[in-house]
């Protein structure tokens, strides 16, 4: 008995372990597909741009809305918990630093996972099950050009601008619930706000955004594009695609913040 | 000339292909026949370099596909016209746009003039009415997919077509008309062609000469007639079906 488990042991990690090996290779061969098709530039530039303006437009609403919610949540609790004990101005602080440090970048990461990486994983899945994929590669034209280079450098480019614009909702709202609840000035949370802050903060927050948003298109770009058996495959692209998403944006937020806050 | 030597494929434990053979010369129409699932798809996928063999070689032009380079392979491919089983349309994309992309080379790709006389050229050719070019393919029927399949594969004025099973899916009508189609195109257009087929009737309408394949294996290769006078139990058993079918003897 304890043979056998251990042999299943050894071959699931040995199967693991293959797998993994796979997903590196495959990667690395499809991130140097894209590196070859950013010189057809002819066209990616009008997909990208259609992409950006579908990611832009179709996910302000919910980023916005999220990011509010996140600072006046913020914003009241630390009302809560400080009263009496720190100044008012503390609230400015915190609800800043913890919007644009963290809550801003990650909520909306984490939204546009779900959002943007089901998508394309979705969409990119489909394209494969019906060969439309294949259909491209026989027209000898790249796939990587036509589909994957556009979807990427569009969420490069408005993930980054989604996360500003949460920022500033997020603060905006933060600051106008404390008002509502506390006895705390507009010069109060100006001063508060501005007395911890660095530039460098709002650098670090889109430097994070730029990563959660490679992490967050190419990995449901790969998913999609290596997606196997039919619906059933499509479905599980998706997930997978969602769900390592969330788990690298949460893993590059730990690694980001001790490689450019901590030094 | 399309040539394929000793060409072996697996997918995990199932072996697909064992050793096939199979020569197309040119200006030959040539239909792979052969049961459902015998691996008579993959076979063509591995003519346009969309499937690599474990073992063999194959050989198109005189270039060995699993040797060139990405460019070389981009050019080679731009000769070959694809239709594929279900059309493969593009569903964000018009008629118009999914015929366009066949238009591989770039610079006519870039001219509209060009592009729309070239359109409307092969959409002509396939028997659509001219409006076709607007309707996106959830628009448009089975048949209408496969033609504007076919519209695609011809647009950049290849060599070599490969047609994976154009009928399939088809009533005996359509699937009539396509195969007409087929045999149109290749008179005249001149082209090279292999389709992968497992209707027997269309393949004896259309082909120069016939392939059949099974349990990974080419059983026999010839023309129409020898095809009928053979005595291999395999294609005997393959054509029995048909050939009591009153409509083949028709």
């Amino acid at each position: 008995m304890a043979a056998s488990t251990t042999i299943d042991i050894r071959q699931i990690t040995g199967r693991w372990v293959l797998e993994g090996a796979g997903h590196v290779g495959r990667l690395s061969y499809f991130m140097l597909d894209m590196i070859r098709g950013l010189s057809e530039v002819r066209i990616w530039w009008p997909r990208m741009m259609i992409e950006a303006w579908n990611i832009g437009a179709g996910s302000l609403f919910i980023v916005l809305l999220i990011s509010a919610f996140a600072g006046a949540v913020t914003a009241l609790q630390t009302g809560y918990q400080f009263t009496g004990s720190i100044p008012y101005y503390v609230v400015g602080t915190l609800v800043v630093s913890s919007i644009i440090l963290e809550l801003g970048p990650v909520l909306t990461a984490l939204i546009l996972a779900g959002r943007i990486g089901a998508r394309y994983a979705a969409e990119l899945g489909t394209m494969r099950v019906t060969e439309q994929i294949d259909a491209l590669e026989s027209l000898g034209r790249s796939p990587a050009s036509h589909l994957v280079i556009p979807r990427v450098l569009a969420g490069l480019i408005m993930i980054p601008a989604l996360t500003v614009l949460a920022n500033l909702s997020g603060v905006v709202s933060g600051w106008l619930s404390v008002k509502a609840v506390l006895p705390v000035t507009d010069a109060d949370f100006i001063y508060g706000a501005q007395y911890y802050w660095r530039p460098w903060d709002a650098y670090y927050s889109v430097i994070k955004a730029f990563f959660f948003a490679g992490s967050i298109t190419i990995i449901a770009c790969y998913m999609g594009f290596n997606t196997q058996q039919g619906a059933e495959g499509v479905g599980k692209s998706t997930t997978t695609a969602v769900v390592t998403s969330s788990v690298l944006i949460l893993v590059l937020d730990t690694v980001l913040t001790r490689l450019l806050l901590n030094q | 000339m399309i040539e394929l030597h000793n060409i072996h494929k697996r997918f995990g434990k199932q072996t697909v292909l064992n050793g096939v053979d199979f020569q197309v010369r040119e200006g030959e129409t040539v239909a792979l026949l052969g049961p459902s699932g015998t691996g008579k798809s993959v076979l063509l996928k591995h003519i346009i370099g969309l499937i690599k063999p474990d073992v063999g070689e194959v050989i198109v032009d005189g270039k060995d596909i699993c040797r060139l380079k990405r460019k070389d392979l981009s050019e080679l491919r731009a000769q070959i016209g694809y239709v594929f089983q279900n059309g493969a349309l593009f569903d964000s994309m018009n008629v118009f746009e999914n015929v366009r992309l066949g238009v591989t080379d770039e610079d006519k790709y870039a001219d509209l003039d060009y592009v729309r006389g070239r359109i409307s050229e092969c959409i002509r050719l396939v028997n659509l009415p001219p409006d076709t070019v607007d309707k996106f393919p959830a628009q448009l029927s089975g048949g209408m997919r496969k033609r504007v399949g076919i519209a695609r594969a011809i647009a950049g004025s290849p060599k070599y077509l490969l047609y994976d099973e154009p009928t399939s899916g088809l009533d005996p009508v359509n699937a009539d008309i396509i195969d007409g189609l087929v045999q149109r195109l290749d008179d005249e257009l001149g082209v090279t062609s292999v389709m992968v087929t497992h209707d027997v009737r269309g393949a004896f309408r259309v082909a120069d000469r016939l392939a059949l394949l099974s349990e990974g294996k080419l059983v026999m290769q010839g023309t129409p007639q020898e095809f009928l006078e053979s005595k291999n139990a395999k294609v005997r058993e393959f054509l029995e079906r048909d050939f009591d079918n009153p409509s083949f003897a028709a």
